[in-house]
C-alpha cells in the first residue's frame, strides 16, 4: 500500500499538523519508504494468533477508591503558555 | 589527587563511606568536567549546579551521621525523558518550551532517595526517537570517542545519546537512560560504556515522558557492569502509580557480580548472522562465544525465525503508540503555543512548530496506521507478529537456553551527518536490528564493550535474558568484561 499527497493531507489534519506543500511531497516520499519497509509483515502466516495485548502477562492491578492527590490547581497550570486564574485559555470554540 | 571523575560508582562509594573524599568534592569534580567538556560534546541541555552542591552537602551530612544510601554522594546525569521537579524536562523538544514540571518521576526519585546527586539533564533524541542523537532540537551529541588518526565527529548513538556520552566522558559517574527499541543498549556500543534495559514492568513508567507505552522502559548506562547493577537496584522498584509495574521484589544485582557462568546454556541465534554484517562483528561475536565457553558455558545454536519481521511491526506498534501518546502536546497545557485563526488552526501551527522531522514523520505513520480501514492491515497484524516473536523466545528457553548472545549493533558509530543515512529513514532504523526483537518480546538485555574496531571504535556484544532473570545478564556480561578489558575513549576534547 502507498499513500498520495491527498493522503498525507488528511493524515496530518488528524494528526493536527500543519504542513505545506513542499514538506507533503517530501513526507509522501519517506512515508512510502516506510510502509514499503513494513509491508514484508504481510508475508506472515498468522492464522490463530492472539494479537499481544500486554508483553508480560499480568493482571491489571486495582487500588483503594480513595482520594490520594489533588487540591493542587496552581501546579497544574503552572506550566501553561496562557492561564487565568487557574483555567486554561484557549482561542474561542462555541460561537 | 587523582582525578575524582575517573572513579567507578563502586571506588566512589568505597571512598566516601571511608571519608576519604567528600560528596561536594567529587560533585565539584564533575561540575568542572562538564564546564569544560560540554561545548565540546553537548552531551547535557541543562546543568544544575546549585542543586548539585544542595544535594551533595546533604549527602556529606547523612554520610557523616552514618544514615548514608545506597548510592550516596554519586554524581548522575539525567536523561531529558525523565520529569525532575522544577528542573528542565523537554525529552529534547522544542514542543516542550520551558516546562519543568511539579512532580518528580518515580525512578529519580528512587535515586534521590538513595541518596544520588543530580548534575543535570542530558541531551538525547527528540521524545527518544532515533538511533542518532541528531533529532534533538538542542543538536547533535558527539561521541568522544573518535576514529584513529581521525577528526571526523561520531554520532554517540540514541536515542540515549547524551547519557551514554556523558558516561564515557567521565561527565558523570551514571547515567539514566531509556530503551524503546534499543535506545539503551546502541549508545551504550557506540561509547564503550554498559547499558541494560531491564524487562518490561521492573522500573516504573510514572513521570517519564511516554514515547511506545508498551515497548518504553527505563535503565542505567554506566562505565562498568557493576555500577549499572548498582545504578538499577536503585532505579528499579514497585509502583503503584504504574498499572505495568510488576509486582516482584527487586533483588540485590551487585551480588551476581562475579557468579560463575559454568554449566549455563547460551543460546546462538543464527537469525542475527544478517546480510552485509562486517566480518568485525561476526569475530567479535565468535570472541564473545569462545570467553563464555571458557567460562564453562555451554554454546547452543537456536533459531529465533521470526527475527526479520521485528523491526517492521516495530515502526507500526512504535509510532502507533507514539501518536496516541504525544497528542496531548496541543499548546493549551504546557510548553510551546503558536496562535492561529481558531482552535484548529492553533494546535495544527503548534506542532507544526514544535516538533521536528523525524517526530513529524513517526506521528504520521502512527496516525495512518490506526485510521480507519488500516487498522487490521498494520496494527492488529504487527500485533500478532509480535505475538510470534515473543514466542520464538519461550521456545527458546522452555529447551533449556538461560540467555541468549549477540552483536549489539550492525557497526561501530558512525559520523554526524551521515548523507546515506539522512536520506533514508529506513536505513537509520536497521540500528536497531539486534536490539528492536528484545523490546517487542519485553526482555531483558545488556550490551557490554566487548572490543575496539580497525578504525579503534568500540563494539558492544548484547546479551538476552528470560523475563525478570536481569542477574543472569549481570553475572554474565561480567564474565565478557573480564575477558574483554574495559575501553576509555583519548581525550580530544
Amino acid at each position: 500500500m502507498s499513500v498520495d499527497l491527498a493522503t498525507v493531507k488528511r493524515v496530518a489534519h488528524l494528526a493536527r499538523i500543519a504542513v505545506s506543500e513542499d514538506e507533503a511531497q517530501r513526507m509522501m516520499g519517506e512515508l512510502n519508504g516506510i510502509l514499503g519497509f513494513v509491508e514484508q509483515l504481510g508475508e506472515v502466516n498468522v492464522e490463530g494468533v492472539e494479537p499481544m495485548t500486554s508483553v508480560t502477562p499480568m493482571a491489571m492491578k486495582e487500588r483503594d477508591d480513595v482520594v490520594t492527590d489533588g487540591n493542587k490547581a496552581e501546579d497544574i497550570v503552572a506550566n501553561a503558555p496562557v492561564c487565568d486564574r487557574n483555567f486554561f485559555l484557549v482561542p474561542k470554540v462555541v460561537e | 589527587m587523582t582525578d575524582l571523575t575517573r572513579l567507578t560508582i563502586a571506588e566512589a562509594r568505597e571512598k566516601l563511606g571511608a571519608k576519604e573524599i567528600t560528596a561536594v568534592e567529587l560533585t565539584d569534580a564533575y561540575l568542572s568536567a562538564i564546564e569544560a567538556a560540554n561545548g565540546a560534546l553537548n552531551a547535557y541541555v541543562a546543568v544544575t549546579p546549585e542543586k548539585a552542591r544542595a544535594m551533595a552537602k546533604a549527602s556529606d551530612a547523612r554520610i557523616a551521621e552514618g544514615k548514608a544510601g545506597a548510592l550516596e554522594g554519586i554524581p548522575l546525569g539525567i536523561k531529558d525523558l525523565f520529569g525532575t521537579r522544577d528542573v528542565h524536562t523537554q525529552a529534547c523538544s522544542h514542543i516542550l518550551d520551558g516546562f519543568k514540571p511539579k512532580y518528580e518521576s518515580t525512578v529519580t526519585q528512587n535515586l534521590w532517595n538513595d541518596g544520588a546527586v543530580m548534575l543535570g539533564k542530558l541531551n538525547m533524541d527528540e521524545f527518544a526517537m532515533g538511533s542518532s542523537n541528531e533529532s534533538s532540537y538542542y543538536g547533535p551529541v558527539k561521541n568522544p570517542w573518535r576514529a584513529s588518526g581521525s577528526n571526523l565527529d561520531l554520532v554517540p548513538g540514541g536515542s540515549s545519546g547524551g547519557s551514554a556520552a556523558a558516561v564515557a566522558a567521565f561527565l558523570c559517574a551514571g547515567a539514566t537512560a531509556t530503551d524503546t527499541g534499543g535506545s539503551i543498549r546502541q549508545p551504550a556500543a557506540f561509547t564503550g560504556t554498559v547499558g541494560i534495559k531491564p524487562t518490561y514492568g521492573r522500573c516504573s513508567r510514572w513521570g517519564i515522558v511516554a514515547f511506545a507505552s508498551s515497548l518504553d522502559q527505563a535503565g542505567p548506562i554506566a562505565r562498568d557492569v557493576r555500577d549499572a547493577a548498582i545504578l538499577l537496584k536503585s532505579m528499579a522498584s514497585v509502583d503503584p502509580k504504574d498499572t505495568t509495574s510488576v509486582d516482584l521484589p527487586v533483588p540485590d544485582y551487585e551480588k551476581s557480580i562475579g557468579q560463575s557462568v559454568k554449566g549455563m546454556k547460551i543460546g546462538i541465534p543464527k537469525e542475527y548472522r544478517v546480510d552485509g554484517m562486517p566480518e568485525e562483528i561476526e569475530a567479535l561475536w565468535q570472541k564473545g562465544i569462545a570467553w563464555l565457553k571458557e567460562a564453562g558455558a555451554e554454546i547452543v545454536d537456536i533459531t529465533l525465525p521470526h527475527t526479520k519481521y521485528a523491526l517492521p511491526a516495530y515502526y507500526i506498534v512504535a509510532p502507533a503508540e507514539a501518536s496516541s501518546n504525544l497528542a496531548r502536546y496541543d499548546g493549551v497545557r504546557y510548553g510551546l503555543r503558536i496562535d492561529g485563526k481558531d482552535i484548529v488552526d492553533m494546535y495544527e501551527k503548534t506542532r507544526a512548530a514544535g516538533f521536528g522531522q523525524e517526530v513529524k514523520r513517526r506521528i504520521m505513520i502512527g496516525t495512518y496506521v490506526l485510521s480507519a480501514g488500516y487498522y487490521d492491515a498494520y496494527y492488529l497484524q504487527a500485533q500478532k507478529v509480535r505475538t510470534l516473536i515473543k514466542r520464538d523466545f519461550e521456545l527458546a528457553f522452555q529447551a533449556g537456553v538461560d540467555a541468549i548472545l549477540t552483536p549489539a549493533t550492525p557497526s561501530s558509530a558512525f559520523g554526524i551527518a551521515d548523507e546515506d543515512l539522512a536520506s533514508d529513514p529506513v536505513k537509520m532504523y536497521l540500528n536497531d536490528i539486534f536490539t528492536v526483537t528484545v523490546n517487542m518480546a519485553g526482555l531483558p538485555g545488556i550490551a557490554v564493550p566487548a572490543g575496539l574496531d580497525h578504525k579503534g571504535l568500540p563494539l558492544g556484544l548484547q546479551l538476552i535474558g528470560k523475563p525478570f532473570e536481569e542477574e543472569t545478564l549481570f553475572k554474565t556480561a561480567h564474565v565478557i568484561e573480564q575477558a574483554a578489558g574495559r575501553f576509555s575513549p583519548q581525550k580530544w576534547w
